[in-house]
């Protein structure tokens, strides 16, 4: 019994002198705990909506000043043409478009029977059907209170279109989170883990010796993976379309592209890990800890990031997924062009072009 | 007089405070073999890295092959060749893929490689393994084909950091064989050992002692100098006073 305690004692040394597997043990419940209940909620709130309202009558201003109290929706805008709606949801500045026909009071009078356009960006389906059920549950609240005053009914009747998605699959919202997490994780950790391999190994010196220049050693590691995450992407591109009934609505050439670039972020993303860390171990857990989790949390597809707590969502905006996200979905779902996502490109080619130049940097003081 | 094929004067690397090489000062002759002896953390490997063109030395001069180790740093990789202990080959690649590797970034042309190899493989008798992972040879082989690849360019010196460790002394032996075959081309051998025995088969040896070169000569001048019979006890009487231990 006597060694078997002393066996016990020698393990506690070991967990408890081990600060990382410290951290995992103590700190990771602790902050899932609070991402889970202060960040990560599918709740929706303050979603932004534009309103058209082609009425301006008593009935729609009073319906307009309900929703705008409701702490569910933010009216981004009133705009007196439906026409400019299209682009607003294209750019996904909005979820939700909510337009009075301009005979509505008229209607609502003299036929007892009006309508309310509801139009929602369902490539969200989650939240396209929330915020749905929000905005005509409160028509719904105005159309009984009129009730209660009067005899004969009036009915408001709110007609629901789901935009890019009509029939609210649940593909189309994932599809784009798999892609970028499929490609975040080869990419990443692969080529992190590859390099590193080499460090530990040794094999690296002798390269680093020869008249190659190192730089472009690290980059031919690279290149199998550029390969493989091409063919991946192109794999999951295929099953969307041909098991899923997911089609690309957009250029699948842009797609193409943009994909390329996101791979290259990764992957230059993956060589910085590999310049700053030392083992395999480590390149490991920082690929998985360090960027898989925040992929999944912060892109964006699975928990709306305007729900998040505002620091958490300028953290989101370094995730790169989270633009990639947006891309892959405006191109895929939306079938945008590149006119409506270059913004997000930019953004990605400068993530990119940051993590390469810091890499450099790192690896010339590792040198000297 | 020898050609001198590397020639240092107060080269030194300093970590902050902590001077690891302290104003080293040597020349090496072209075609010599010299055992570059220290304890461990004497400051060898620092000095070594400095030459090689993998660390910028903080002070002092020094070039190998006729090139400059602050500003030629490419040239002189193109000249020199490594072989550590660490690591021997690609282990999951065959013995002719890592001769084609290394032939390849070194700038070999296919007809030069395929020629080499060829040879390579005779000389080390290693015509049933050449397709085989080297993961699959015993240390000694391994060790032996490492050095035989670090040549294939041709280069005019090679740098062997511990490179019979583990092997048993009669494979270290047949090892030394090849070093002295490449010596006899011309080729320098600038090798650090732990083991005293393969000193003697050095043409000259230097002691580095808490960063700097204590002595430097030929086995037999350092066991007349020290008055003692074997370089074991050359190393005691030097390193005995270090302050510096890994």
């Amino acid at each position: 019994m006597k060694q078997f305690i002393a066996f016990v004692k020698k393990e506690f040394y070991h967990v408890l002198r081990d600060k990382r597997t410290l951290l995992i043990l103590f700190g990771m419940p602790v902050a899932q705990i609070l991402i889970f209940g202060f960040a990560l909620t599918n709740e929706v709130k303050n979603a932004k909506i534009v309103i058209v309202d082609q009425a301006k009558d008593i009935s729609s201003q009073k319906i307009i000043s309900e929703i705008a109290a409701s702490h569910y929706f933010q009216i981004e805008n009133t705009i007196p043409d439906p026409k400019q709606i299209a682009s607003a949801f294209q750019k996904g500045t909005i979820h939700l478009a909510i337009i009075f026909p301009a005979s509505f009071n008229d209607d609502l009078m003299h036929l007892h029977k009006a309508q309310i356009q509801i139009i929602a960006d369902a490539s969200d389906p989650n939240t396209a059907t929330t915020l749905t059920n929000y905005a005509s549950a409160i028509i719904g609240d105005y159309q009984s209170g009129l009730n209660a005053k009067i005899s004969v009914p009036m009915q408001i009747i709110p007609e629901i279109r789901m935009l890019y998605n009509p029939q609210l699959k649940g593909a189309p919202n994932f599809v784009p989170g798999v892609m970028a997490l499929v490609l975040l994780l080869v990419c990443v950790l692969m080529t992190a883990i590859s390099i590193v391999k080499e460090k530990e190994t040794g094999t690296m010196e002798i390269l680093l010796v020869s008249p190659f220049k190192p730089m472009l050693v690290i980059i031919a590691k690279a290149v199998p993976y550029l390969f493989l995450s091409l063919i991946n992407v192109m794999s999951i591109l295929l099953l969307s379309v041909y098991v899923l009934h997911v089609p690309v609505k957009g250029s699948v050439l842009l797609l193409l592209a943009e994909s390329t670039l996101f791979i290259i972020t990764c992957l230059t993303l993956g060589i910085f890990i590999s310049i700053k860390t030392n083992t395999q171990q480590v390149a490991m857990l920082v690929s998985l800890m360090g960027m898989l989790l925040p992929t999944v949390l912060f892109s964006g597809f699975m928990f709306p990031i305007e729900n998040m707590p505002v620091p958490l969502q300028i953290i989101s905006n370094i995730v790169p997924s989270k633009w990639f996200y947006i891309i892959v979905k405006s191109i895929m779902i939306k079938g945008v062009g590149f006119s409506v996502i270059w913004k997000e490109t930019v953004i990605l080619v400068g993530i990119t072009l940051f993590l390469f130049f810091l890499s450099i940097k790192s690896f010339k003081i590792r040198m000297a | 007089m020898a050609e001198v094929v590397i020639k240092t004067e107060k080269l030194t690397k300093r970590f902050g405070n902590f001077t690891a090489v302290d104003e080293i000062t040597f020349e090496v002759f072209k075609g010599e073999i010299l055992g570059f002896l220290g304890a461990n953390g004497a400051g060898k490997t620092t000095a070594m890295r400095m030459l090689i063109g993998l660390s910028t030395p903080t002070s002092g001069k020094a070039s190998v092959a006729g090139f400059d180790v602050y500003h030629q740093t490419e040239n002189i990789k193109k000249n020199i060749g490594y072989m550590s202990q660490r690591f021997s080959l690609y282990e999951d690649l065959t013995v002719m893929e890592n001769i084609r590797f290394y032939g390849g970034i070194y700038g070999l042309t296919n007809a030069e490689i395929k020629a080499k190899s060829e040879q390579l493989i005779f000389e080390l008798s290693l015509e049933k393994q050449a397709k085989e992972l080297v993961a699959s040879l015993p240390l000694g082989w391994k060790q032996k084909l490492s050095f035989s690849v670090a040549l294939l360019h041709e280069p005019k010196i090679v740098f062997l950091d511990e490179p019979t460790g583990g092997v048993d002394p009669l494979t270290r032996r047949q090892f030394w064989e090849l070093i002295y075959a490449a010596s006899d081309k011309g080729i320098t051998i600038f090798v650090t050992t732990h083991y005293m025995d393969e000193a003697e088969y050095c043409n000259r040896i230097s002691i580095m002692v808490d960063g700097k070169i204590k002595a430097m000569d030929s086995p037999e001048n350092l066991k007349k100098q020290f008055d003692v019979n074997s370089m074991d006890e050359v190393f005691y009487q030097l390193a005995r006073g270090a302050t510096r231990a890994e």
